[in-house]
C-alpha cells in the first residue's frame, strides 16, 4: 500500500513551550491510523502542526510526496486534507447550509454528489438545515464538523476525539460513519475511546510527552494488556 | 413641530455620515480585532481628494468616485505594507494606527495647505422644497439615501455573497476557516479595502453638506464613529447603523438647543449604553 502522509520527527513549539518533541509516523492509503496517548500527550498539537496551524520547528511533513510544512494552513487544506478538530470548530451563527456552504470549495457534480451522499449518512443535518448550528446537539455538531471536512475531495481526514462528550448511541453513529467514509478516504484519527479506537483503527501509533513511543497493529494491541496499561492507563 | 422635522432630518443626514465611517471600522474590528484609529483620515482624505478631483472636472459624481477610488486604493497601501505587520500584536496597532492619523493629517495640509477649503454643490442638488413648512434640503435627502443604499449593499453582501459568509465566519472562528482553504489574509485585505473606499465616500458627501472642509475633520468625526461602534457593538453591522442614527439625531438636536455640550452628550450617551449593556446595543457579550 502506499504511503499517503509521512511525518518524520516534527518538532512544535507553542510560545516557548517544546510540546512536540519528535513525532513519527506514515500513515497507508486507504486506512484509518490511530492516534493514541494519554491527556496531554501531544496529539491535538500533531494534528494542528499537520494543518500548519502550529507551524514546525524542525522535521518534515511530505503529503502525496510533496512536502507541506511551510504551507500556510489553507494551502495545506487544498492539498486535500479535511480537518475536524476536538471542538468542532462548527461556526455557531451561521446554519447547516452555510457551515457546508463555506466548506465547499467548488460547486460541481462530484461535489454536490459527496454533499448528497454525506447528507444522507447524517439526515439529522438535513432536518435542521436553516438551523443555527451553535443550537445543535453535540452529537449534531461533530456530524456537521465531519461533513464539512468530507465535502470537498480530500483524500485525508484528520479527525480529533469524535466520541468525546457522546452518548454510547452516537459513538455508535459516528463509528458506523468513519467506517464507510474509509472507502472514499484515508483517515488519521485521535480517539481516547478505546472501543472506537480499536473496531475502526487498522494500525496505531502512541504518542506520550510529545514523542512517538509505540507503533503497532490495532488488533495486536487489543490483546497487549502491559502497552494498553503501560502508556493509555487503560487494562 | 416644523423645527423637529427638520432637526430629525438633519440628524439622520449626518447619522448616514458617521454610519459610512462607523461601517467600516466595525467590519474591521468584527473581522481582524485591529482598532484602526487611522479610519478618520481615510474620511479626511476622501473629502480634500474629493473635492479636488471635483473641482478639476467640474463633476460631482466624477468628485465622489475618485474620493472611493483614492480611498480603496489607500485602504490596499495600507493594509499591505502598515496594519498586516501588526495584526497580532495590538501595542504596535494602537501606536501605528494612532501614528498613521497624524502623519495622513500633516499630509493634507502639506498638499492642500493649512486653511480651511470652502465647497459648493453642484446646482442640480442644490435645491429645497418647502412642504407644508417643512424645508426638505435634497442633498441631505441625497446623503440619507446614500446611506441607506451602502447599509443594503452590506447586508446583502453579509448575507448573501461567499465573501459576507467567509467575513461572518471569521469573525467567530480565524482558524477553522483557514482550515476549510480560505485564504484569510486575502478577505481582510478585501474588507480593509472597502472599509477605506466607505470612509472615503463619507468624508466627500460630508465636504459640500457642511461647506468648508479642514484636516481636523477626520479627527472629529473619526471619534464620533468609535463612539458608535462602541455604542453599537463591536462588530455588528445592524448595530452600528443604529447607534449612528442615534448620535446624528441626538447631536442634531443637542446642536440646535444646547450647542456647546453636543460631544459631551455623545460621551454620556455611550457611558450610559456601556452601563446597561456592557457589550453595547446588538454587540455579543
Ligand atoms: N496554547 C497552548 N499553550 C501552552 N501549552 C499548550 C497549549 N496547547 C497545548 N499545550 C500543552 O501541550 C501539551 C499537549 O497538548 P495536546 O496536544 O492538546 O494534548 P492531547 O491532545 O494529547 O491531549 C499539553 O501539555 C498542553 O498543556
Ligand atoms: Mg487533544
Amino acid at each position: 500500500m502506499m504511503t499517503l502522509l509521512k511525518v518524520d520527527r516534527i518538532e512544535t513549539y507553542i510560545d516557548q513551550y517544546h510540546i512536540l518533541q519528535g513525532v513519527s509516523f506514515e500513515v497507508k492509503k486507504g486506512g484509518v491510523t490511530v492516534l493514541l496517548g494519554r491527556n496531554g500527550a501531544g496529539k491535538t498539537t500533531t494534528l494542528r502542526s499537520l494543518m500548519g496551524l502550529n507551524p514546525i520547528a524542525t522535521g518534515a511533513i511530505t503529503f502525496k510526496g510533496e512536502a507541506i510544512h511551510h504551507l500556510p494552513t489553507y494551502e495545506i487544506a487544498r492539498k486535500g486534507i479535511g480537518y475536524v478538530p476536538e471542538d468542532q470548530g462548527v461556526f455557531p451563527d451561521l446554519t447547516i447550509e452555510e457551515n457546508l456552504k463555506l466548506a465547499m470549495r467548488k460547486t460541481d457534480e462530484a461535489t454536490l454528489e459527496r454533499r448528497d451522499w454525506i447528507l444522507q449518512l447524517f439526515p439529522d443535518l438535513k432536518t435542521f438545515w436553516k438551523k443555527p448550528s451553535g443550537l445543535l446537539s453535540g452529537g449534531q455538531k461533530q456530524m456537521l464538523a465531519i461533513a464539512r471536512a468530507c465535502v470537498n475531495d480530500n483524500e485525508l481526514l484528520l479527525i480529533d476525539e469524535p466520541s468525546k462528550g457522546l452518548a454510547p448511541i452516537m459513538v455508535d453513529k459516528v463509528m458506523s460513519v468513519i467506517i464507510e467514509m474509509k472507502q472514499r478516504v484515508t483517515v488519521v484519527l485521535v480517539e481516547q475511546n478505546f472501543y472506537m479506537a480499536s473496531t475502526i483503527g487498522d494500525d496505531y501509533y502512541i504518542i506520550d510527552d510529545g514523542r512517538t513511543v509505540h507503533t503497532g497493529m490495532m488488533k495486536e494491541l487489543k490483546e497487549n494488556e502491559a502497552l494498553k496499561k503501560e502508556y493509555l492507563g487503560i487494562a | 413641530m416644523e423645527v423637529l422635522l427638520n432637526l430629525t432630518i438633519n440628524g439622520i443626514a449626518t447619522g448616514s455620515l458617521i454610519f459610512l465611517l462607523a461601517a467600516g471600522l466595525t467590519l474591521i474590528f468584527g473581522l481582524m480585532h485591529v482598532l484602526n484609529f487611522a479610519h478618520g483620515a481615510l474620511f479626511a482624505w476622501g473629502a480634500y481628494f474629493g473635492v479636488w478631483i471635483y473641482t478639476q472636472t467640474g463633476s460631482f459624481v466624477i468628485g465622489i468616485v475618485g474620493a472611493i477610488v483614492i480611498g480603496a486604493l489607500l485602504g490596499w497601501l495600507l493594509e499591505r505594507w502598515i496594519i498586516q505587520p501588526v495584526y497580532t500584536n495590538t501595542m504596535s496597532q494602537i501606536q501605528v494606527t494612532m501614528g498613521l492619523l497624524l502623519v495622513m493629517n500633516e499630509c493634507i495640509k502639506v498638499f492642500f495647505g493649512p486653511n480651511q477649503v470652502s465647497v459648493q454643490l453642484p446646482s442640480y442638488l442644490d435645491e429645497s422644497w418647502l412642504i407644508g413648512g417643512v424645508i426638505l434640503i435634497k442633498y441631505r435627502l441625497f446623503v440619507i439615501a446614500i446611506g441607506i443604499l451602502v447599509f443594503l449593499g452590506l447586508q446583502y453582501m453579509l448575507k448573501r455573497t461567499r465573501l459576507g459568509l467567509i467575513v461572518r465566519a471569521g469573525v467567530m472562528n480565524k482558524e477553522m476557516v483557514q482550515a476549510l482553504g480560505v485564504n484569510i489574509k486575502k478577505v481582510f485585505l478585501y474588507v480593509f479595502i472597502l472599509g477605506c473606499g466607505m470612509a472615503a465616500l463619507g468624508g466627500m458627501l460630508f465636504a459640500p453638506y457642511s461647506g468648508v472642509i479642514h484636516a481636523e475633520i477626520g479627527m472629529d468625526y473619526g471619534i464620533l464613529a468609535f463612539i458608535v461602534v462602541v455604542i453599537g457593538g463591536m462588530g455588528s453591522m445592524v448595530g452600528s447603523a443604529l447607534a449612528a442614527l442615534l448620535v446624528g439625531v441626538l447631536g442634531a438636536f443637542m446642536t440646535f438647543y444646547v450647542p456647546s455640550v453636543a460631544l459631551a452628550v455623545n460621551m454620556l450617551l455611550m457611558f450610559g449604553v456601556l452601563m446597561f449593556r456592557p457589550a453595547g446595543l446588538l454587540g455579543r457579550g
